[in-house]
């Protein structure tokens, strides 16, 4: 039995907007174990990336926690830490990679300044020595001729190299947990390959926990030991990878999994999920699936369905688990 | 039979300036001698990655953006010649759909307004006539009619999209350049819109050119392939044999790097090294020698420009390596 390095019990983010609260991230609890890569899925406004942010008490302005709301990290509860605690841990023993490096980097800063600023921050290096493991840092994630390249600023590089800077920066430290938002969304596909193959590399070499945050189920499958789907702000699935991908039991699921488009297949017509998501201003009441659901009975309008067990360590939000029966072919 | 389109050589090169003072511009090979055909009730998809010039080829036959050379004839109209009302006609027959239905969508016309727009312009329909075409266009995309009152941001990303192609259908093209049509949408949203662009080709003839990244889609949607690397063409296939028995050394890369849903399966990934060169300075010989792994790799390939040639039946492909294994045709150009 490991012991988590990450929990999170009963995560609420709400905003209040002109069409009311919205409750974007509404009720998620998970754990993740030391060295393991979980993967959280879902589409846009499903709340997977406010759900990263406030793991490290990130959130945009105006949103609120609720009370009931706890995130311990290695023992320490984010949300009533010191904001003295709360940056040592912040890019140290957690740390995040962004999406887009070309906003998350600081355009007017080299980027070997930039790595050597998180070394600064959390150790007694001096200047030498942090510029002396940034471009070690730097070499490590594949960049070439790093000593010239940390001299540069994140203008100069391509998008898979700023890509590798941010890795950089997140990993320098050797955190036991890395959130990666997105990680290769930006990138093409062969310089995604680069960036996939080095963060499992670094991965395995650092024995970090990876939180993989991405709307792609290939890079899910590749990646990940264990998944959580979301929609409309909540965990509708969790399970081990191979059980989610070879049995989904959530409807939800098994429609994202069929929409996907794969190489080989023989030009059939793409199985699509009806309708769009709900607005987080009003999710439909009892499960927030059933408009767009192909089993849905007037149980599932009644009564919001709670994560049942399908399997070890599998649990799906859906009343089909309870009343196979009803699931229509 | 002659195709309904011809891209003869094609090529667009803009220039950059180094420095401020100093002079001599540059050229950036966005578009670098590019050739291919498509028929009509076709689907040609134009594949690779950022920056090889692939949305530039599909602009510049459009002449939304001006090619530096080469030649585009479109149902035996020579497209680069004409000018002025000549060329609006036939503007008419050529459509395209946005990446961002967002950004090509006026914020201050209400959707109705943006469809009919294109009737009045080529004057296809006014007046009540006009709604009908709109209100039945917003219903053959899966809009609700009574949507065409109502403004682009009211609407989902997917939706947007369907407004877009509503717009590209309203003056009843032939040809549409789709370009990169679902590449902002989610998954689920992705498959409607692919599924609504296959059911109009069916129902309406329509020959598509299909410009993306996401390998997935595109075998999904194409009758063949051309993967550009670069500002060139360096394969063209029908869409089973490009998947199935890709040739250059570069599409073999590019098929192997697309992440698979599949847990734990085994693949023969090909890494490429590196970042593509710029196209203001690209290699000597074949584009991609600096990156190719194949095992023949040798001082041929960095010198001489490989020709782009058949190599088997309709399997067209730019490498030195790859042996021809058919009595030669007499074109030089796929079709």
């Amino acid at each position: 039995m490991t012991v988590p390095v990450l929990a999170v019990h009963d995560l609420r983010v709400s905003f209040a907007t002109d069409a009311g609260l919205a409750r974007a991230v509404d009720g998620v609890s998970f754990t993740i174990d030391a060295g393991e890569t979980v993967g959280l899925v879902g589409e846009s406004g499903c709340g997977k990336s406010l759900t990263a942010l406030s793991l490290l008490r990130l959130i945009p302005p105006g949103g609120t926690f609720a009370a009931t709301s706890r995130v311990e990290f290695a023992g320490a509860d984010m949300f009533t830490l010191p904001d003295a605690e709360l940056r040592a841990i912040r890019g140290h023993r957690m740390s995040m990679i962004f999406q887009e490096p070309m906003t998350a980097l600081n355009p007017v800063l080299t980027v070997g300044d930039q790595v050597a600023e998180v070394v600064r921050v959390h150790t007694r290096a001096s200047r030498r020595e942090a510029t002396g493991q940034a471009v070690a840092m730097l070499t490590r994630v594949g960049i070439p001729d790093a000593v010239e390249r940390a001299r540069q600023y994140p203008h100069e590089l391509s998008g898979g190299m700023r890509q590798r800077v941010m890795i950089a920066m997140a990993l320098v430290l050797e955190p036991s947990l890395v959130i990666a938002d997105e990680p290769t969304t930006a990138l093409d596909v062969t310089i995604q390959a680069q960036i996939l193959e080095l963060l499992r590399e670094l991965r395995d070499r650092m024995g970090m926990a990876v939180l993989l945050i991405t709307h792609d189920l290939g890079v899910v499958a590749e990646m990940a030991s264990r998944v959580l789907v979301m929609y409309a702000g909540e965990i509708v699935e969790e399970a081990p990878v191979d059980a989610l991908f070879h049995s989904p039991a959530h409807p939800y699921t098994e429609g994202l999994l069929a929409a996907v488009p794969t190489l080989d297949t023989t030009r059939g017509r793409l199985r699509t999920i009806p309708g769009t998501v709900p607005a987080p201003t009003h999710w439909p009441t009892g499960c927030r699936f059933r408009e767009r659901c192909a089993h849905a009975w007037d149980r599932c309008a009644a009564e919001a369905p709670v994560l049942y067990q399908v399997g070890p360590a599998h649990r799906a939000r859906c009343h089909l688990v309870q009343e196979p029966e009803r699931r229509r072919s | 039979m002659s195709a309904l389109l011809e891209v003869r050589d094609l090529t667009k090169h803009f220039p950059v300036r180094r420095g401020w003072f100093r002079g001599a511009a540059q050229q950036v090979r966005a578009v670098d001698g590019v050739s291919f055909d498509v028929h009509a009730g076709e689907t040609l998809a134009l594949v690779g990655e950022s920056g090889c010039g692939k949305t530039t080829t599909g602009r510049s036959i459009l002449r939304l953006i001006e090619p530096t050379s080469g030649t585009v004839r479109f149902d035996n109209t020579d497209v680069l010649g004409l000018r002025g009302e000549s060329l609006r006609r036939l503007r008419r027959h050529m459509q395209i759909v946005f990446q961002d239905p967002f950004g090509s969508l006026n914020p201050r016309l209400t959707i109705g307004a943006a469809i009919r727009e294109g009737l009045i312009v080529h004057d296809l329909a006014r007046g009540a006539e006009a709604d009908t075409r709109v209100a039945r266009l917003l219903d053959e995309v899966g809009l609700r009619a009574e949507y065409a009152s109502r403004y682009p941001h009211e609407f989902s990303g997917g939706q947007r999209q369907r407004v877009g192609i509503a717009r590209a259908l309203a003056v009843e093209p032939k040809f549409i350049v789709c370009d990169e049509p679902v590449s902002a949408l989610d998954v689920s949203v992705q498959a409607q819109v692919v599924n609504l662009l296959r059911d109009l080709q069916r129902d309406r003839g329509l020959a598509y050119l299909f410009i993306a990244h996401d390998l997935a889609v595109v075998s999904h949607m194409a009758d063949r392939v051309a993967v550009m690397y670069l500002g060139r063409i360096v394969e063209l296939a029908p869409r089973t044999a490009l998947f199935a028995t890709p040739l250059m050394p570069y599409t073999q890369a590019l098929l192997s790097a697309v992440p698979v849903p599949e847990p734990g399966r085994v693949r023969n990934r090909i890494l490429l090294a590196g970042d593509p060169p710029s196209p203001a300075n690209p290699p000597s010989g074949c584009v991609f020698h600096p990156r190719c792994s194949h095992p023949a790799k040798d001082r041929e390939c960095s010198s001489r420009v490989p020709v782009f040639e058949e190599k088997t039946a309709a399997h067209w492909v730019a490498c030195h390596k790859v042996p021809v294994t058919m009595t030669p045709s007499s074109t030089s150009i796929p079709s």
